[in-house]
């Protein structure tokens, strides 16, 4: 009986999704219609442009690496009601402190002790960036939301300070950076693939925060703590802590991922960190209703429509914004989705109807609940 | 209304778009049946230059949108120059990529889908490291990078570097700065202190005081390449300053010209010609004629020649000699006086005998930066690394 | 040393940032105002930085075709109405989240303003007239300082009369009702699918004539790039605004002049730092929630139902 619930609201998810992936797509063709060109050469440009071959897969990859760890930046906190979009702050200030490592700690240890300190660089200044979001949100009850926006804000300026003035390395003439991190310390791609290994990080990064939030205590006290603040303080579940330690962790996902666009892909820090990954990664979330799994998919769909967005413009002669429709379309569409759950009798249980998603017990202080 | 001309433009684009999709399945199983070979460039070079040969497909990569009336407008009129130019040009382009892995992703695309032998990612920071890894990858395939810096051994062979000594149009727009302003007092609105902007403020100034050695430029750095409302802040606090030239240095121009003609002051362009949008008091401007530079490589290519086997230069750089740049027609307020002190000056850049950096240049700091035996022709390296403003010059490169 | 009389020196300091604040400030005051009355309401728009751009390419497009800036004005209204019924509708679904529609609108918006503003990026457009308020002056500086447009004027009417509209009128007690306390609103029989949705388009309508004022006044031009965050920025400025109209006026003005004094200092010789001066209006809004907020009291004036599901 459980057992065939859950399976009919796996379905019913799935089912909605790609309907509404589908009827963005129709939309947009649709638009292409209207625009003077004929929908069905574009949907099999996209096709072959995003996943018709291995290799223009691999540019799927490649373009949906990133918005993996961004996005549980914002799915994290969800979990526990913030609405966090400080997802390209995180990332910036991550890649700059995984420079600054990568830098200080040079060539004087083995390259893989390198990557794991940048890693570590990286991650912990993500997270102190979004868990101060979370601080001032629980001890001083400041917006997160808006607070994480200005951090974006402040994040770009302290790159673009730092890159065009204290790190700038004087030979990077014409594009301020700070000095290359050496070639021996940098990621390669995955074998086989020309994939850095940032899609492999967001695929564990996916899957650990699934574990974390579905299958242990933690994760149940903090969705516990989503459910009802009150609640939760009554029950005894230390909401604070929680609310700093989530978003630190989800702080921690975008560090990575700024980690890896300096040490797979530029090699240096500089103004091309901030290029719209952290705004991305936050439509993922919400798309994949901060389901870490389904941000994996999500994250794919997003880069396929990214990668299309060249073809659009070279076979097609479309505009090079046709692709923000085309993302804005299919994003509009998956957010209404949402509102469609419960509403088609096929997924519904037939004798008692219980509102997905349950809501989760109050349960009295017994629940052994992990401090941290 | 609307609608019709937006209709009309698609359908063209439509066109072309259709007549580009039929022959890139052509040229994508041509491309391919003979890339293996390693030698594919010197086949060509046989029946180099028939028409109603091979078509050649050239990829273009604009960082910003291809009409922001700035840099990435020049060169898109370029590469649609060319490509109207020669029947077998076939044009792929793609606007607004971003400098990360998206560059690197287009241009495979255009090489693996399109069968592009030839790229010119035409924004500085596509160099390093995108072009450089898919230069490696792709040996067969061409790279043109605009501004970037081949180093002899180091950088892959198939990998050429291009841009235009566009600092001598500044020279001369400097001179009629100089000779048309009342007060001796120019402006330079400027995204970044960087050499490439740097050497254009340095060589207007040094053209305005080789004319009127009290004029000054005074230089603003708005801190990104487009930022419309602080270019447009930067030209009105000039003008309370009591400037009453201004030029720029930023992506799209647009802002600072229109500004400055509603201020009543005089300007200069940059990147395009910008008369248009400023009747009165557009003076002159440096624009780029990437027209000329495109169409001639594209013919090279055509005929057979390539980067790997040296017979095109790693290299290409030049100025107004070589026509890589230009300077605008003068406009209405420019006196017979400067006129001929701007063509005199034209005409020594053109045959060599005016070196703009020749000893003894100050910076504005007081220190030497060219010792008065130096002359720094124009293809010397030390000026592609400038770090310093000149005298004359009010502002400072400190972020 | 000709015409020194033109040169001023650094007392074009704060003429810049006077006139920085009214040529500046006044998109902010449109979206400000109009994101104001939004969050009144109890939602969130964040997508009104598409607005702005949808408004922006409207208007010039509109008139440039017609000649009449008027018109290109009313157009930007009722494009950014035409998005904001969008993103009414559609994050008043259940289960749908009113940032993320938000930021979908951003994508979608400005795909909207860069798809269709192509055509007008060459063209000039005629631009909304000034009034010249400092005619007496013979300063060219001041003259060009107090040449004020209509529409600030019109965002300097509406800050009151918004105002007003909230305190004294049944509409306005209904948009603070529906914002404050959903449930007395319903109890009321007000309907909040109604009053929410008259908020965000009204709101929109204002954001987009925002757009106008970056494409017909100030600095008076279509680009891809015209907006600086503008329409994201307002977001915040409402709360430094603590969801009041008047200040939403004041606000808009420092964040205006906050734009004119960096490059109005590099120009008197001050030129450090400019990355960190430009990050300035934001560590402000910051550091000004994080003093003002404290758990157990959140900032005054703030709707209740900000932020939450209902």
């Amino acid at each position: 009986m459980a057992l065939s619930q859950s399976w009919r609201r796996t379905l019913e998810s799935l089912c909605l999704s790609f309907g509404a992936i589908l009827a963005g797509i129709l939309l947009f063709g649709v638009f292409c219609a209207l625009a003077g060109t004929n929908p069905f050469a574009v949907y099999g440009s996209i096709w072959k442009a995003a996943f018709g071959t291995w290799s223009t897969f691999q540019n799927t990859l490649v373009r949906a690496a990133p918005l993996m760890l961004s996005a549980l930046c914002t799915a994290l906190p969800a979990r526990l009601g913030l609405v966090i979009i400080g997802n390209e702050g995180a990332l910036v200030v991550g890649g700059l402190a995984a420079v600054s490592m990568g830098l200080a700690m040079g060539t004087a240890f083995p390259p893989f002790i390198v990557q794991v300190g940048m890693a570590i660089a990286g991650m912990i200044m993500g997270g102190i960036w979004i868990g101060a979001a979370g601080w001032l949100r629980h001890y001083r009850g400041v917006n997160e939301t808006i607070s994480s926006l200005l951090l974006n804000y402040v994040a770009i300026a302290l790159l673009n300070h730092l890159v065009g003035g204290p790190l700038r390395d004087p030979s990077s003439l014409n594009k301020p950076s700070t000095f290359p991190l050496a070639e021996v310390n940098m990621l390669g791609s995955i074998p086989g693939t020309r994939v850095h290994w940032g899609l492999l990080y967001g695929l564990i990064a996916c899957i650990i925060a699934y574990f974390l939030m579905q299958r242990t205590t933690f994760g149940f006290a903090a969705r516990t703590a989503g459910g009802n603040i009150r609640a939760a303080k009554i029950a005894g579940l230390p909401v604070g802590k929680l609310t700093v330690m989530i978003c630190f962790l989800a702080g921690t996902c975008a560090g990575l991922a700024g980690m890896v666009e300096v040490a797979a892909v530029q090699g240096a820090a500089n103004e091309s960190l901030n290029v719209g990954y952290g705004y991305g990664g936050i439509l993922v979330a919400f798309a994949a209703r901060h389901n870490p799994l389904a941000a994996v998919l999500i994250s794919l769909l997003v880069g396929g429509i990214l990668a299309s967005g060249g073809i659009l413009q070279r076979a097609h002669g479309l505009p090079d914004a046709t692709v923000l429709i085309f993302q804005g379309l299919v994003f509009l569409m998956v957010l209404y989705s949402d509102s469609l759950y419960g509403k088609f009798g096929v997924f519904k249980e037939k004798p008692i109807m219980i509102e997905p998603p349950a809501p989760p017990p109050p349960s009295p202080g017994q629940e052994p609940v992990m401090t941290v | 209304m609307s609608r019709k001309r937006i209709l009309n433009v698609s359908r063209r684009q439509v066109i072309r778009g259709i007549l580009a999709t039929s022959a890139f399945g052509l040229t994508a199983k041509l491309g391919t049946a003979c890339s293996p070979a390693g030698s594919g460039g010197t086949d060509a070079a046989a029946e180099g230059g028939a028409s109603g040969g091979e078509p050649l497909t050239i990829g273009f990569i604009y960082v910003g949108p291809k009409d922001d009336y700035g840099y990435n407008q020049a060169h898109a009129e370029g590469a649609a120059g060319t490509a109207s130019k020669f029947s077998w040009v076939k044009l792929v382009e793609e606007a607004n990529v971003p400098e990360t892995t998206a560059v690197a992703e287009s241009m495979r695309s255009m090489i693996d889908i399109d069968g592009a032998k030839a790229i010119f990612p035409t924004s500085f920071g596509y160099f390093d490291p995108h072009i450089l890894k898919l230069a490696e990858e792709y040996p067969d395939v061409q790279f043109f990078h605009a501004g970037g810096l081949y180093q002899e051994g180091k950088t892959p062979k198939n990998v050429g570097s291009y841009f235009g000594y566009i600092d001598e149009a500044q020279y001369i727009a400097g001179i009629v700065a100089a000779l048309t302003s009342k007060s001796g007092k120019l402006g330079f609105v400027a995204a970044k202190p960087i050499p490439q902007v740097l050497r254009n403020v340095n060589s207007y100034t040094l053209g305005a005081r080789s004319v009127r050695p009290d004029a000054t430029t005074q230089v603003l750095f708005t801190g990104n390449w487009a930022e419309p409302i602080k270019e447009a802040e930067a030209t009105n606090s000039m003008v309370d300053q009591g400037i009453d030239v201004v030029t720029c240095h930023v992506d799209s121009p647009k802002v600072v010209m229109e500004t400055a003609e509603k201020r009543g002051i005089f300007c200069t362009g940059y990147h395009a010609n910008q008369a248009a949008l400023a009747p009165k008091g557009y003076l002159t401007g440096a624009e780029w004629d990437w027209t000329n530079i495109y169409s001639k490589i594209a013919e090279e290519i055509y005929a057979g020649k390539s980067l790997q086997a040296g017979t095109i230069d790693h290299i290409l750089r030049g100025g107004l000699s070589d026509g890589f740049c230009k300077v605008s027609d003068y406009g209405p307020a420019v006196s017979a006086e400067a006129k001929a002190a701007a063509d005199e000056a034209k005409a020594k850049l053109m045959d060599g005998s005016l070196v703009i950096y020749s000893g003894e240049v100050k910076d504005n700091k007081g220190g030497t930066v060219v010792s008065a035996s130096e002359k720094l022709e124009q293809k010397d390296p030390k000026l592609e690394q400038m770090d310093y403003l000149v005298d004359g010059v009010l502002g400072s490169v400190g972020g | 040393m000709a015409d020194t009389s033109q040169a001023i020196g650094w007392l074009g300091v704060p003429l810049a940032i006077i006139a920085g604040t009214m040529r500046g400030g006044t998109p902010f005051l449109f979206v400000s105002l109009g994101e104001c009355l939004t969050e009144k309401s109890g939602k969130i728009n964040l997508g009104l930085e598409g607005t702005l751009l949808t408004g922006a390419m409207a208007a010039y497009a509109v008139s440039y075709l017609t000649n009449s800036p008027w018109l290109g004005v009313l157009a930007a209204g009722f494009a950014g109405a035409a998005l904001g019924a969008i993103h009414g509708w559609l994050s008043q679904q259940p289960r749908v989240n009113d940032v993320a529609v938000g930021i979908a609108m951003i994508i979608f918006g400005s795909g909207v303003a860069f798809f269709f503003g192509k055509p007008f990026i060459q063209p000039k457009a005629p631009q909304l007239p000034t009034i010249n308020l400092g005619e007496w002056s013979d300063f060219p500086a001041l003259q060009a300082a107090l040449q004020i447009s209509p529409l600030f004027l019109i965002g300097l009417a509406i800050a009151p009369i918004m105002a007003w509209f909230f305190r004294s009128t049944r509409w306005g007690l209904f948009i603070r009702a529906v914002g404050d306390s959903p449930e007395a609103a319903r109890a009321m029989g007000v309907s909040i699918f109604n009053v929410r949705m008259f908020s965000v388009i009204a709101g929109s309508f204002l954001a987009g004539i925002g757009g106008a004022a970056l494409s017909l006044y100030y600095p008076g031009l279509w680009t891809e790039r015209i907006s600086s965050g503008q329409g994201l920025m307002a977001v915040a400025l409402v709360i430094f605004a603590r969801w009041n109209p008047i200040m939403c006026l004041w606000a808009s003005l420092l964040f205006g002049g906050a734009q004119a004094l960096g490059p109005a200092l590099q120009s008197i010789g001050i030129k450090e730092g400019y990355y960190l001066f430009n990050a300035a209006p934001y560590v402000l809004t910051l550091l000004i929630m994080i003093f003002t907020c404290s758990p157990k009291r959140t900032l005054s004036g703030v709707p209740g139902a900000l932020g939450t599901d209902s």
